[in-house]
């Protein structure tokens, strides 16, 4: 490897140890050991490795990390101070508003497909502070959830969107 | 390394303090730490002793070892309440501990929603056995007899002097009860009640919402290699395995580090890059002996097939009875092979070596695991030790046991322990599939809609007894349950049997597995399908007679509590009575709305379903699912709407969208394009009713919804278009077909 290969995550720059073509997901999960972007399908078609660069969901297991070398990155470890960022917070709360909104709606079954979930509906919610259900439903459609909870999450979307209204400085 | 390092916990370090604890370990190579803190029992503990079950701490709180793993349904919260109400410890005292055959007693397989049917009369006994054993201790250390004791939060006191008063954990704080289990502590009356009946929240959301949560997946131990499964891309015909007549090692030959792990015809690749490994496996050139075609033709060749028949039911005289009535209807219905499909693909870890094996997977049932295990690996069960890790839902016996066997074998062969993720196609692949079924069902009525006769000839293979590695590594020939204990026959609960009918036949009819897919308990196991056959023909019925299906099937009701779910669920959806596709139109769009009966073992479901159909399309939309569940005394209301939530939208996919699909050389619906599973855009409303007997027994909350879901969507088809689906998924193309043949 002539250059370094470096990625930034969640505001801070780490060194890459993997060969430029692994997808970006094996990175985060064995290199940086994060928790949130997780394995699914490998195929970019269920949602659970999703991550944020420079705001935008994309799926990491499909993307090879080479191609973010040069983007900000964040995973659910870093929504919460995303949001703060975003909102112009002096100090990032200890959740972002929708992983309190899924808590307070006893959402969750398995969880799994959390990372997905939490990851595009906050895309969302920073796109489109006041989404109706069309824009919900069409938003987060990418995204599976096997148990079943996909009236949970719409509804802790909306709950979510509603507190950062209300939360707005 | 972080705390996704191995996490263990034994009895010793609970009884020093909780379940908190972390510690990183490794059994079958060099020591990491705190190796001598871990349960270095093989277990199972013994269920006979209390110290089995709860550990009493030093600072009031207590510790309870669930024999049940969560698995997202909310057994965990359920089955801690259960203790805290015997025990009069507030949910915040209660700590549990994770599956582990070192530790966990044993009660069996989390399945069949026995958590807290089976699980829970347990717990609550051996909650009611320690408070009796701490009443008896602060008895002696206040001074006076045990019934002048009150206990809150784990404060004893005497009644009327509230400061004389000592803790559970002064009492016992760290060391063991030393007290038999024997069942016969007294329990709290029911109406003394104040965690059971109460939606607490539920113990693991905090951690899964905020993305601290250990999900299998997640776990990594230090020089651990990665591996992946090698096999044709989709499963052959059952019975041929799946025979490596070459490899061609040359071919991952530029891929560093990558090596192939062969035992018997166990193929797979190891490597310390995940990327490698997955790599190595896409890359692998394996040439495999061909397998005999699958059947093309399945239904056909099912009811073609040499059967071994039971009679499950038969009462009256059926025959007689049919030549009587006033109107029959009778019919054939299919219903496909489904996969379990977890959201993410099973993963395993392995730690094989010398002295004995640690393996890690999501398994529903640890102590079973560790016995396959041990016939896999060589080893006998107690130098195997099974810890459980949530992974995604399961819903039955998805590829878990295959990961865990295949991590076992790898790390035997390369002695380093090897993470096995199972890549998608290998899970939806490989699966052990909820079995296909063909149903022969008619029923029939008198004049005044009287259901007088019933008949359900149903056929399908059986389930599944070694897994995929264990066959493709000990050569073993395929094996079966067929009949007996543990097979799948129809159910009697689920075919007619929630209707007074004098006379009723049921016939089993258990087809060879062998060319045939691998089966295995998937949800509701063939609940689905029943109901989707068996509440057609009762639908039917009621439009031959004239009448409102409700109705009907209240007329037809004999048992109080199928006539309170059938209500509940009319209820909330306000139903308003017609007879069925009486408002049908030939409009592009129509809708349509359908009701319907569900059970498994015990629990009564019920459902009312609303669709639209896009007459040009072909297209199903559900739009509203209004499911009820009687499931007895309901521990945690919370919980079991959660559960009714989840069933409804998962039987909507199941009924309307997957399907297992294959060719004659193996199963091709190996992504999920090709396994089609119900979108967040397509998803219905749900109204949950729970209908709260808490005089009744617990019984299951996980499955009695999914048929009494699809049927009412089947039903709601036929309310808009007024034409019968007799095969599932109900997809555009079948809906499409449907529709041109009534015209």
């Amino acid at each position: 490897m002539a250059d370094e290969l470096k990625i930034k995550v969640n505001g801070r720059t780490w060194p890459v140890e993997a060969s430029a073509d692994t997808p970006l997901l094996y990175v985060l999960a064995n290199e940086l050991e994060l928790k949130g972007p997780r394995f699914g399908c490998g195929l970019a078609q269920c949602g659970s490795c999703s991550v944020l660069a420079d705001g935008v969901e994309i799926r990491s297991c499909v993307t090879p990390v080479a191609a973010v070398a040069d983007r900000s990155l964040t995973t659910l470890e870093g929504l919460a101070a995303l949001y703060a960022q975003q909102k112009g917070l002096a100090q990032a709360p200890a959740l972002h508003p929708l992983q309190q909104a899924l808590i307070d709606d006893q959402a969750p079954q398995c969880g799994y497909c959390y990372n997905g979930m939490l990851i595009k509906g906050a895309e969302l919610l920073a796109q489109n502070p006041r989404p109706t259900e069309a824009d919900i439903r069409a938003h987060m459609n990418g995204h599976l959830c096997r148990c079943g909870t996909y009236p949970r999450v719409m509804k802790a979307i909306k709950l979510a969107a509603n507190k950062m209204a209300g939360a707005t400085p | 390394m972080n705390d996704t390092d191995t996490l263990c916990f034994s009895r010793r370090d609970l009884l020093k303090g909780g379940g908190a604890l972390v510690i990183g370990f490794r059994i079958g190579g060099s020591t990491v730490s705190a190796a001598a803190a871990r349960g270095d029992v093989a277990g199972p503990p013994d269920p006979n002793a209390i110290d089995s079950w709860i550990a009493v701490h030093a600072d009031n709180t207590a510790t309870v070892c669930l024999g049940k793993g969560e698995f997202g349904q909310g057994n965990t919260t359920g089955l801690l309440q259960i203790a805290g109400e015997e025990l009069d410890l507030d949910m915040s005292q209660l700590r549990w501990v994770q599956l582990d055959t070192n530790v966990s007693p044993n009660q069996g397989a989390t399945t069949s929603s026995s958590s807290i049917h089976r699980g829970g009369p347990q717990i609550r006994a051996a909650a009611a056995e320690a408070r009796q054993a701490l009443l008896a201790l602060a008895s002696t250390r206040l001074g006076v007899q045990t019934g002048s004791l009150t206990v809150s939060k784990g404060v004893v006191s005497i009644d009327g002097h509230p400061t004389r008063s000592v803790t559970y954990g002064e009492l016992l704080g760290d060391k063991p009860f030393n007290v038999k289990f024997t069942g016969t502590a007294p329990q709290k009356p029911i109406n003394r009640y104040r965690l059971v009946g109460t939606s607490v929240p539920r113990v693991d959301i905090p951690a899964k919402a905020s993305g601290t949560y250990v999900h299998m997946q997640h776990v990594r131990v230090r020089d651990m290699l990665h591996g992946r499964v090698v096999r044709p891309r989709g499963q052959r015909a059952y019975g041929a395995g799946a025979k490596p007549l070459s490899i061609d090692e040359s071919s991952i030959a530029d891929i560093a580090g990558a090596r192939v792990v062969r035992k018997g015809d166990f193929v797979g690749v190891v490597a310390a890059r995940e990327w490698d490994a997955v790599k190595a496996a896409r890359e692998l050139k394996v040439t495999w002996r061909e397998s005999p075609a699958l059947p093309t033709n399945l239904f056909e060749h099912m009811r073609a097939a040499k059967t071994t028949d039971t009679v499950i039911a038969d009462w009256g005289d059926a025959p007689k009875a049919f030549a009587q009535a006033a109107h029959v209807a009778s019919s054939t219905y299919r219903c496909p092979y489904q996969s379990h499909a977890p959201f993410a693909a099973n993963c395993a870890l392995a730690d094989v070596g010398p002295n004995g094996a640690l393996v890690m997977s999501s398994t529903q049932d640890i102590y079973n695991s560790r016995d396959m295990l041990a016939q896999v690996l060589g080893l006998p069960v107690e130098k195997v030790r099974v810890q459980y890790h949530e992974g995604s839902g399961t819903f039955g016996r998805s590829c878990y046991e295959d990961a865990a066997q295949a991590a076992a074998v790898m790390s035997q062969a390369v002695g380093k322990p090897v993470r096995v993720q199972f890549m998608r196609s290998d899970e939806l692949g490989w699966d052990d599939y909820g079995p296909a079924h063909l149903a022969d069902v008619r029923a029939g009525i008198d004049a005044s809609g009287k259901l007088v006769a019933y008949e359900y000839h149903g056929w399908q293979h059986g389930w599944m007894v070694n897994e995929t590695t264990h066959e493709l590594v000990l050569l073993t020939p395929p094996k079966e349950r067929t009949t007996g204990a543990g097979s799948i026959p129809v159910n009697r609960m689920s075919t007619g049997s929630m209707y007074a009918v004098a006379n009723r036949r049921v016939v089993s009819h258990a087809v060879p597995m062998v060319g045939y897919l691998k089966g295995a308990p998937l949800r509701s196991p063939l609940d689905l399908s029943f109901a989707f056959a068996s509440e057609q023909t009762i639908d039917e019925l009621a439009f031959m007679a004239k009448i409102d299906p409700l109705e009907f099937r209240r007329n037809n009701i004999g048992d109080a509590r199928w006539l309170g779910v059938l209500n509940a669920a009319a209820a909330a959806a306000a139903w308003k009575p017609k007879v069925a596709a009486s408002a049908a139109s030939d409009a592009d769009v129509v809708t349509g709305r359908g009701i319907a009966l569900g059970t498994h073992h015990v629990s009564y479901g019920a459902a009312v379903a609303d669709v639209v159909v896009d007459r040009r399309t072909g297209n199903i939309v559900a739009t509203h699912v209004y499911g009820a569940l009687d499931a007895g005394q309901v521990i945690n209301p919370g919980l079991v709407e959660n559960q009714i939530v989840g069933q409804a939208i998962q039987a909507t996919s199941r009924v309307l969208k997957e399907e297992v699909t294959f060719d004659k050389s193996g199963v091709t619906s190996l992504d999920w394009v090709s396994y089609p599973v119900l979108r967040f855009a397509e998803h219905p409303q749900v109204t949950a009713v729970v209908v709260q007997r808490l005089d009744e027994p617990s019984t299951g909350a996980g499955e009695e919804v999914m048929g009494a879901t699809a049927a009412a969507i089947a039903n709601a088809f036929f309310d808009a278009t007024g034409v019968r689906l007799r095969q599932y998924p109900m997809t555009p193309e079948r809906v499409k077909a449907a529709l041109a043949a009534k015209t």
